[in-house]
């Protein structure tokens, strides 16, 4: 019925003299413009934010910069394979098309892949907050955390045994448990450069990796003793907050990518043999989308992760 | 029921239809229905202001069923005050007059004006309209959520939206999420169309004003609700998973410390992302009704439309503008006078092209003959209406009038000056006037009079006086009606600006005149169904005689729109220009008006040899 209609409608697949495009690239351009908006309004909240935090508020290195660097470089090789797949479809090669594309989609659920298992290392990490502070000299798995055995820990920060991501002290304490049991990681943010290299210092010091094994022994703590305990979850601060809704934006963003080039590819390949040129067009303006999903990448992993 | 493929049939041409005209008519008609929503809302609040502490006569009953504990003895509280107060503010901007002036208008409109087949993705733009229409009902379904709808109106400022104990502010989140998404395909396709798809011919200069102001609206939406929408994901984020966006360090709420919320947040982060939209938003509630306004004009006065060029350079730098004037919502939070300088420079030059608008439709008046029909009385009104709109507005641009003025009644006065008698004035102007193209016939002129001066003096009643009270010092979102402030109130007695029995005794004046302007849409309501089963039929595809595209078409324009390719020849309004040239052809036919054809339309050819050969 509206197929008539439709096909009347000029430029979905040639190029307008005038302005040099058919309607879907201008589409996806004007689609991309509204997405820097977007990712825009949160990058801004995110220098909003950092600028006000209070000083030392703001973590750093919690973040797992060897896989972060990882994922971009597995991003980056997607969006090449994009730009090859759409040459060789321009070259009328769709076998070689579709090699390329398998590759993209491998890489694009390896990074959601990859970046499940640093959300999972994050949520079974908690910051547990003392209402007075312990002294490191307390308990040996405090030794990594402060310079010197009598410098004051505010918090601690570690995996939790058995306890879910989304626990908070009300609802510890609802379900009945008086202390929980922490093992402090080495690296804490709260530490200052200088009390860093301290820290560092006195670890050599120390006899053949003592620490480190101390490390792994837990920390109990009442809950009666504890000001307030999160995962590092967007609750944690907001610092994590940015963290968290930036990167599930952005895997959103990933998985909708995945979704319309795996489409694409299997059951949209129909319109190949019909409308090869239309088919190829998809292509470019699919690839656009990913390459801009890259591009928010490249800026999101220096801000979260280096800065 | 008789046949499964009739009933497919209605489906696909109705529900589910990809023509740009039944999708701009589902827009109209679903936002009109909205816009009654927000009327509805309106004048529970308006009695309720007038008659503080009464139960609600005749609906008491059946609010306090809908409603729960907030409508306890059919009263409205004033957390139900609140709910009423945030839902039609959001109702009325969000679901109502932009879907009306850019989903209706722009999609009915724009691809027959420029001479195009349809939206250049017309699937894409059936999906806008469904998201745009579930987004709503989400919206609508927020009364029934747990604890009511949001009541934090319709700028949902935290840190009080994300205390709030309702699950309704979810509801709005994600019911505004939603329909910024539809806005922001909306705006892709409109757009695009407008770029790839003008029909041969139709050059930039030859747009007609209303494109142009469609083409400026939906960079609007596309480039400033994104941060909105951004800022909602935030506050979602703050709601569902505890975060704190916006909750700042060591908050205390009715005397007690927030537990469990890591601080670090701030809420004017919120105002800077809400205005950033909020701005922008108020330009695109106003210049397709600029647009429609024009089409009206130029009809109406049988002339070209004075200072074309400039109107175009106008509307073009008020979209620029817009995105940066954002923060004169946010004098008084404090951000400091050199950022309060900026804003309010931004803000005063603003004003200019606005007003260049403005007198250049003045202008046009100049020397025309004017014909007052019913959508040229809506159109010439909008001139004094937005004028008085935009003249209140200039006091507040100021960091230092500001001070008084803000969160006063006088701001309520202000904007619905500018979207009442003037938005949707002209909206009325444009459904009168493209009525018989839509729908192959008139609209009855007698209601038309009586809609048009009933709603006038009501408008006019209602508004007026808010200035007036926000001027003596009346402030905004109160459900008693500022009676606690008021001389009646006995521990007021000898405080100086306590509010006197004559700005109280307004409130009385508004309600009322809120009843009559609501009896007033009586008959265009009629006016409207009546007519399109048996008003007046046409006497041709052009009963206007009006220059542009649309009327060039088959009546009502079918799938495709033009029967015969198009291509474009003249400006946009080419009216009484070569009447002498055209003197000696034979008069096309189109009504009583006049008998001389006294325009040209944009698909005539110039050259003489042409002239009245088509084939
Ligand atoms: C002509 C130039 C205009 C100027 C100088 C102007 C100025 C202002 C200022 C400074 C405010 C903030 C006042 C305050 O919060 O203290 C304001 C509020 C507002 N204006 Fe305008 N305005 C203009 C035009 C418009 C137009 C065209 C519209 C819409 C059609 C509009 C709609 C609004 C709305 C809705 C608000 C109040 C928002 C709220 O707080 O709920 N204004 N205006
Ligand atoms: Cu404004």
């Amino acid at each position: 019925m509206s197929h008539s209609q439709h096909e009347a409608i000029p430029y979905t697949t040639e190029v307008r003299e005038d302005t040099g495009l058919y309607n879907g690239k201008l589409g996806m351009w004007l689609f991309l413009a509204s997405e820097v908006m977007l990712f825009g309004g949160l990058f801004s909240a995110y220098v909003f934010l950092r600028l006000g935090a209070r000083p030392g508020e703001w973590p750093h290195g919690l973040l797992n910069i060897p896989i972060g660097t990882f994922n971009t470089l597995v991003l980056i090789t997607s969006s090449l394979t994009v730009a090859m797949s759409w040459t060789a479809l321009k070259l009328g090669d769709f076998q070689t098309y579709r090699k390329y594309q398998l590759v993209t989609l491998a890489c694009a659920v390896g990074f959601l892949a990859i970046k499940s298992f640093e959300y999972y290392d994050k949520f079974t990490h908690y910051e547990v907050w003392l209402k007075a502070p312990l002294a490191a000299g307390e308990h040996p798995g405090l030794a990594g955390h402060a310079a010197a055995p009598d410098a004051e820990v505010p918090s601690v920060i570690g995996h939790v045994e058995g306890v879910g991501p989304f626990e908070t002290l009300a609802s510890l304490e609802e379900a009945g448990a008086t202390s929980i049991t922490i093992h402090p990681d080495k690296y804490h943010y709260r530490l200052t450069a200088w009390q860093q290299a301290e820290r560092t210092m006195k670890e050599a010091s120390m006899e053949g990796g003592s620490a480190g094994a101390e490390a792994h022994e837990g920390l109990t703590i009442e809950l009666s003793k504890i000001a307030r305990l999160s995962a590092l979850v967007p609750r944690h601060s907001t610092f994590f907050a940015c963290y968290f809704t930036l990167t599930a934006l952005h895997a959103l963003h990933v998985a909708g990518g995945i979704v319309a080039f795996a489409w694409l590819l299997w059951p949209g390949a129909r319109m190949w043999r019909e409308e090869p040129e239309r088919y190829t067009n998809r292509i470019e303006v699919t690839g656009l989308f990913w390459h801009f999903v890259d591009l928010v990448w490249i800026f999101l992993f220096p801000t979260l992760y280096l800065l | 029921m008789s046949s499964e493929t009739h009933e497919l049939g209605f489906l696909r041409k109705y529900v589910f239809s990809l023509d740009h005209k039944v999708i701009g008519i589902q827009y109209g008609i679903t936002s009109l229905s909205f816009v009654f929503v927000g009327l509805v809302l309106m004048m529970l609040m308006r009695w309720q202001i007038a008659n503080p502490g009464e139960a609600v006569p005749i609906v008491g009953g059946l609010l306090e069923g809908v409603m729960g504990v907030p409508a306890a003895e059919g009263k409205i509280s004033p957390d139900l005050y609140n709910m009423f107060g945030a839902m039609h503010g959001t109702i009325m901007i969000f679901l109502g007059i932009v879907p009306l002036v850019f989903g209706a208008f722009g999609n009915y409109l724009v691809p027959l004006q420029i001479g195009a087949p349809d939206m250049a993705f017309p699937k894409l733009n059936m999906f806008s309209y469904h998201l745009y229409l579930w987004g709503g009902l989400v919206m609508l379904a927020s009364f029934l959520a747990p604890g009511g709808p949001a009541q934090a109106g319709w700028t949902s400022y935290p840190p009080l939206t994300t205390i709030i104990p309702t699950d309704g502010q979810t509801y709005w989140i994600i019911a505004m999420v939603i329909i910024i998404t539809s806005s922001l395909l909306g705006s892709i396709n409109v757009i695009t169309t407008v770029i790839q798809l003008r029909a041969p011919g139709m050059t930039w200069g030859r747009l007609p004003f209303f494109v142009w102001t469609e083409f400026v609206t939906a960079f609007l939406l596309l480039l400033s609700f994104p941060p909105l929408e951004s800022g909602a994901i935030l506050q979602f984020v703050d709601r569902i998973f505890g975060a704190s966006f916006f909750m700042p360090h060591d908050l205390i709420v009715s005397g007690t410390p927030m537990a469990d919320v890591s601080g670090g947040g701030s809420p004017l982060l919120w105002q800077h992302l809400f205005w950033f939209l909020g701005h922008p938003e108020v330009y695109v509630l106003v210049l397709a009704p600029m647009g429609i306004v024009t089409e009206i004009f130029a009809n109406n006065i049988r002339k070209p439309i004075w200072g074309y060029p400039a109107m175009v350079g106008s509307i073009l730098t008020i979209g620029f503008l817009s995105m940066v004037v954002w923060a004169h919502h946010m004098f008084m939070t404090g951000m400091g006078s050199n950022i309060s300088m900026f804003f309010q420079t931004t803000t005063t030059v603003i004003s200019i092209p606005s007003v260049i608008v403005m007198t250049c439709l003045l202008l046009s008046l100049w020397g025309g003959s004017i014909r007052f029909t019913v959508p040229m009385l809506f159109a010439i009104t909008f001139l004094p209406m937005f004028g008085i709109g935009g003249l209140t507005g200039i006091p507040m641009a100021f960091n230092s009038t500001d001070t008084v003025l803000h969160d006063s009644y006088y701001i309520i006065g202000h904007f619905h000056y500018l979207v009442a008698p003037g938005t949707l004035f002209a909206v009325f102007g444009g459904i009168y006037y493209w009525f018989p193209k839509a729908t192959g016939r008139h609209m009855s002129v007698k209601l038309g009079h009586a809609h048009f001066w009933g709603s006038l003096v009501c408008m006019n009643l209602i508004f007026f006086p808010m200035l007036v009270q926000g001027l003596a010092g009346m402030g905004r979102r109160m459900s008693d009606g500022g009676a606690n402030y008021s001389l009646a109130n006995p521990s007021n007695e000898g405080v100086v600006g306590a509010l006197s029995s004559t700005i109280m005794g307004l409130n009385v004046l508004i309600a009322w005149s809120v009843v009559a302007l609501a009896l007033f849409q009586l008959p265009f309501i009629f006016n409207f169904f009546y007519s399109i089963v048996a008003g007046e039929k046409v006497e041709n595809d052009n009963p206007w005689g009006a220059t542009t595209l649309e009327w060039q078409t088959p009546t009502p324009p079918p799938h495709g729109n033009f029967a015969e390719p198009v291509v474009v020849y003249r400006k946009a309004y080419d009216y009484s220009l070569h009447f002498k040239a055209l003197h000696a052809q034979e008069a096309p036919e189109w009504g009583s008006v006049a008998h001389l054809p006294d325009f040209e339309p944009q698909n005539l050819p110039v050259s003489a040899e042409t002239v009245g050969a088509p084939e």
